[in-house]
């Protein structure tokens, strides 16, 4: 039962993760795609970019975090 | 090798380096390749009982707060720095040295002050009830025979904290006298620091709080930036405290982030909160709602961001080493110790990006409270 615990806490883990890695590709390919067009404003963009990714990392995190939680209390 | 090629590499030496170390590192990496098989197969399982590793102890002992700041060593030839256990108890306020317990972790080792008996169980520290031996736990883990007294010691968290407050006063006094003194550009580390300063002011805090009311919040953004980067720095040398992995520490910080947004939120950011001009009325408690659950969801954010990714840099680089002793074979430690300096490497970016992304977000949510809408 505890395995079964620990195995579904890795699994969100690890979706959560999915997810995060989905949606940071997702922001690099576009700031890549913005700094190819427009190289002069690329510090812009490299901002902009930096604190899209954080935000979808934050959610990423929470997911992990709550796993973690899960096996730690387990 | 081939015995006939022999001649053509000595007559070339610069080839021959080459092949040489070609060789050696090929001969390197099938050692190591094979190293750790060879381990499994020789592994005798009745051999080990005696003294387990448990890699989860080890990283939640390096992860985690405690009373001594520990370096090296086991039992009493450790070295450890002893730090004050200061206690509020119902009788007035007890303070020793954490060297008292002797390293004892699990509640054994007994300290008696002022007729009063502690025990450090798992870097809680418990008060013995009369008659007590040892500290015991029921199934739910509640404590049986001991009471916990509030618990304001300076702990290694706390002492590493201090190091940086006392390092972040020697650079920015040392910075500031500089500038007392003459006016020329500033030399050597001083320049070093100009340049981050700057750095926080002209792309954190003007593009984010706006060219008006900048000035007033960068005394808490250079001090939230460099306190979270050279503790995250500090946190990286071995043996040092995780302190910005450390859920209050984050708390804390998150904290003085919602205190600045409700202190200086001005009439049109509550206005845009609480009663969202432009929309239809039945609409405005449901956005009222949502917006009061997303102020505290920013600070929350910003604290588990920074808890969970200083914490699982800790986290993987000691799973890493953790791998040797797991596996049992020193051969382990050709690819994990490569493999834990480039995660080193990784999280010195890390450090200086995370102390960036908590600053820049700060700065943002305070531009967007003081912000002037401009009125339809």
């Amino acid at each position: 039962m505890e395995l079964l615990h620990v195995g579904l806490a890795a699994l969100g883990a690890g979706l959560a993760v999915v997810g995060a890695a989905i949606g940071v590709g997702k922001i690099g390919a576009a700031a890549m795609d913005a700094i190819a067009r427009q190289p002069e404003a690329s510090g812009k963009i490299q901002t902009a970019m930096i604190i899209a990714a954080a935000l979808v990392e934050g959610v990423a995190l929470f997911g992990v975090v709550a796993a973690l939680l899960g096996v730690l209390t387990t | 090798m081939q015995p006939n090629l022999e001649p053509i590499i000595l007559s070339r030496p610069g080839t021959m380096i080459a092949h040489k170390s070609l060789k050696i590192i090929v001969t390197f990496t099938l050692a190591l390749a094979l190293l750790p098989f060879n381990a499994f197969a020789k592994a005798d399982p009745q051999a080990e009982e005696s003294k387990e590793f448990n890699p989860t102890d080890m990283i939640m002992h390096h992860i985690g707060d405690s009373h001594g700041w520990h370096f090296f060593g086991e039992g009493d030839s450790s070295f450890t720095l002893p730090l004050p256990v200061i206690l509020f108890t119902d009788n007035g306020m007890v303070t020793f040295m954490s060297s008292e317990f002797h390293h004892d972790t699990e509640g054994q080792y007994v300290v008696e002050k002022d007729g009063m008996r502690f025990v450090n169980y798992h870097e809680d520290i418990y008060k013995l009830d009369a008659g007590a031996e040892s500290v015991e736990f029921d199934e739910e883990h509640n404590v049986l025979n001991a009471s916990k007294p509030w618990d304001f010691s300076i702990t290694k968290n706390v002492a590493a904290m201090l190091l940086t407050v006392v390092l972040m006063l020697i650079f920015f006094f040392g910075l500031a006298g500089h500038h007392k003194k003459n006016k020329k550009a500033p030399a050597g580390f001083n320049n070093i620091l100009e340049t981050l300063v700057l750095f926080v002011r002209d792309e954190i805090a003007r593009p984010q709080i706006g060219e008006k009311k900048y000035m007033k919040f960068m005394p808490f953004l250079l001090t939230v930036f460099f306190f979270i980067w050279i503790t995250n720095l500090l946190g990286l040398l071995p043996g040092a405290a995780n302190v910005t992995g450390n859920i209050a520490v984050t708390v804390s910080l998150g904290l003085f982030t919602l205190a600045l947004i409700l202190i200086n939120g001005n009439r049109d950011f509550w206005q845009h909160t609480l009663w969202m001009p432009g929309i239809p009325t039945f609409v405005k408690p449901i956005l009222a709602v949502v917006e009061v659950l997303g102020l505290i969801i920013k600070p929350v954010a910003l604290m588990i961001r920074l808890f969970a990714n200083i914490t699982a840099g800790h986290i993987i680089i000691l799973s890493l080493i953790g791998l040797i002793f797991i596996l049992e074979s020193a051969g382990v430690a050709g690819i994990s110790v490569p493999f834990a300096l480039f995660i080193t490497i990784l999280e010195l970016l890390v450090a200086f990006l995370q102390a960036f992304i908590f600053t820049m977000l700060s700065a943002l949510f305070i531009g967007m409270a003081v912000a002037e809408h401009e009125h339809h």
